[in-house]
């Protein structure tokens, strides 16, 4: 700034510009002793800072660096970087991706599951907290809340062996009911379509209850004269729910339902890799297990972090899609 | 209960109580259901008599996973997982968290970018792999530990929160001549234990129930997490020791077994959560609805 003045003003004499060339060095050094003392005042937030920017560097940034093998042929013991691309301009191992069979019915059935997860396991927490909404007992309305979060703390690992002890043909209680009953027993986790629809229940059996905190949350921030103003007009139980309590969860399912879209191609890995077996493996094999098998049980390297790099991108596509999409209906962005 | 509050019930409200009945019987049927396996004989469970009640009640079960040292070192190496992974992650969270409240923070900008990009990007499984085989940690105890070691999502929670104390408790301390750690230590965790608690329900329940990292980066069985190692129990996977002793002789104590293991290695959990839960409540809403 003080220089451009400088230049700007020709009426300055040479004697002038010194002096404000020693005034200019003047404010350097006061510069030098801002930051002096600004460090010596904020260092502490610097040092606290640093264990975790450094494992966000190591784990999160570093692992970057070998997304490169996608469009490069692998060879161990040899610098990524040096790698040599591979045929296709470098596209050849996303082409092998998308000959593969496997990779095709990974990328169906994990569009499939989560559009089914989205379907029937989207309403279930929302008609689950408008149902505790209603009840009037608060002892017994904690109790029901408690024992519905209770599925979200098991593991997948946990979940997946009380389906088996539960739906197995032939010792399992279900199935023991059936044939009681006189019915064929049901091949719920050994039958593609049967599979599927266990899949989908169970994943909502484990989840709904978590997810209502959300909607409950957003419930008990409803102003509540709206609902006695109601009472007076004499709207009745479900007018009210269709009327106020909906409207006023609106924002928050808009952004949940928007979320969950823009992840229609994320996979978890836990809850599809504990629930296949090999019976099932055409509707139940998703990108990430794929990604496992073919990757670090196959060791095909490139191939699967192709795969993992399309999924990552096209995620972060979707992602930026549903926000845009999000903020254009006139609600808050996720972010 | 008294009798004027069910007075004031009507027919939709007993209808509500009767459908929330329901969901809670599905919700714990399963549970119940495995505890009675676990606890009965052998030849009933052959036959499929077991349903909600344990019949020829006995403890051999119990004690056969007690008795067993796979189990217990498997237990004991999860709890020890679970308590440091827990503690570490709630330092690097709490040390993330508090320096980004602080406006005065230059390259404040530049840091959130930095922390958001890993929020959306994943690198990937491979990538992530190849990094920990160069990083010499495969097959490395430590693998458990630290690459998981800091949640940006449970970070942004504890931010929050932070944000919600007051900045004049902040300002007065730091015109007392308070230092930033001071007032970390003195100001900020006392006053963050409902989130500490909730996170450190979060990152307790991703420890105890996580297996994932061990099935990629572990192949020495001594480091296996309990889930691990039930799921390959449950699963018969390659071990061929489990198999000829409980499996095929007689199947139906095997049965039994796995449902003593499950229970086994679900208490812990079933019985920390419902004491944490007017604590995670808080910390569910402040991370999906912001504000």
């Amino acid at each position: 700034m003080e220089e451009n003045k400088i230049i700007n003003n020709p009426e300055q004499t040479p004697q002038a510009s010194s002096k404000m060339k020693i005034q200019l060095t003047k404010e350097n050094k006061m510069k030098d002793k801002k930051w002096v003392v600004y460090l010596s005042r904020y260092w502490q937030l610097y040092a606290l800072l640093f264990l975790p920017i450094l494992y966000l560097i190591i784990f999160k940034y570093l692992p970057m660096v070998y997304v490169q093998i996608a469009f490069k042929d692998y060879k161990f013991r040899e610098s990524v970087w040096a790698l040599p691309f591979t045929k296709n301009y470098g596209f050849g191992h996303f082409i092998k991706a998308f000959k593969n069979a496997d990779f095709r019915y990974a990328i169906r059935n994990t569009v499939v599951l989560n559009l089914l997860d989205l379907v029937v396991g989207f309403p279930a927490p929302i008609i689950f907290a408008l149902i505790l909404n209603e009840l009037k007992l608060p002892k017994f309305k904690k109790v029901v809340q408690t024992v519905a979060y209770m599925p979200h703390f098991l593991s997948w690992i946990i979940v997946a062996s009380l389906a088996l002890q539960l739906f197995a043909p032939s010792t399992g209680l279900v199935n023991v009911a059936v044939k009681a009953l006189g019915g064929e027993p049901i091949p719920f986790l050994n039958e593609p379509t049967h599979w599927v629809v266990t899949y989908i229940l169970i994943g909502i059996w484990q989840s709904f209850g978590w997810n209502s905190i959300v909607y409950l949350a957003a419930i008990a921030g409803i102003n509540q004269e709206l609902y006695e103003a109601a009472s007076v007009d004499g709207a009745g139980r479900f007018r009210k729910m269709w009327h106020i309590t909906l409207p006023g969860i609106k924002p928050t399912i808009v952004v949940l339902l928007v979320m969950a879209l823009g992840n229609i191609l994320g996979s978890s890995f836990d809850r599809p890799f504990a629930f296949q077996n090999n019976t099932v493996m055409n509707v139940s094999n998703v990108i990430s297990t794929f990604v496992y098998s073919y990757g670090i049980k196959g060791l095909k390297f490139e191939l699967s972090t192709a795969v993992g790099l399309f999924q990552s991108v096209v995620g972060v596509i979707f992602l930026l899609l549903a926000n845009n999409i999000s903020r254009r209906l006139g609600e808050r962005g996720i972010w | 209960m008294t009798k004027k509050k069910l007075k004031g019930l009507g027919t939709g409200d007993y209808i509500f109580v009767a459908i929330c009945v329901i969901i809670t019987i599905i919700c714990v049927l399963p549970m119940i259901h495995l505890l009675a396996k676990s606890l009965s004989g052998a030849d009933y469970l052959i036959k499929g008599k077991v349903t909600l009640w344990p019949r020829g009640f006995n403890l051999d079960a119990y004690k056969k996973v007690l008795g067993d040292a796979k189990y217990i070192r498997s237990f004991w190496w999860t709890a020890f997982l679970t308590l440091v992974g827990t503690l570490l992650s709630l330092t690097m969270t709490t040390l993330c968290a508090y320096p980004l409240i602080f406006d005065k923070l230059k390259g404040k900008g530049f840091i959130n970018i930095l922390i958001t990009i890993t929020m959306f990007f994943n690198a990937g499984t491979i990538p992530n792999y190849l990094l920990m085989k160069s990083l010499n940690l495969l097959d490395n105890p430590l693998v458990l530990l630290i690459p998981s070691c800091l949640s940006v999502f449970n970070m942004i929670i504890m931010r929050s929160f932070f944000y919600g104390i007051p900045d004049s408790l902040r300002e007065s301390a730091e015109l007392d001549g308070a230092s930033f750690f001071t007032i970390l230590l003195k100001i900020y965790v006392p006053l963050s234990k409902p989130v500490i608690a909730t996170l450190a329900l979060f990152y307790a329940v991703g420890r105890w129930n996580g297996y994932s990292d061990a099935l990629m980066y572990v192949k020495n069985a001594d480091y296996y997490p309990l889930q691990l190692l039930l799921y390959n129990v449950i699963n018969n996977v390659s071990n061929i020791e489990v198999a000829t002793q409980e499996g095929f002789s007689t199947p139906g104590l095997s049965e039994t077994l796995k449902a003593a293991i499950v229970m086994f290695s679900t208490i812990p959990i079933l019985c920390i959560y419902p004491w944490l839960q007017r604590y995670f409540i808080h910390g569910v809403t402040v991370g999906a609805v912001k504000e």
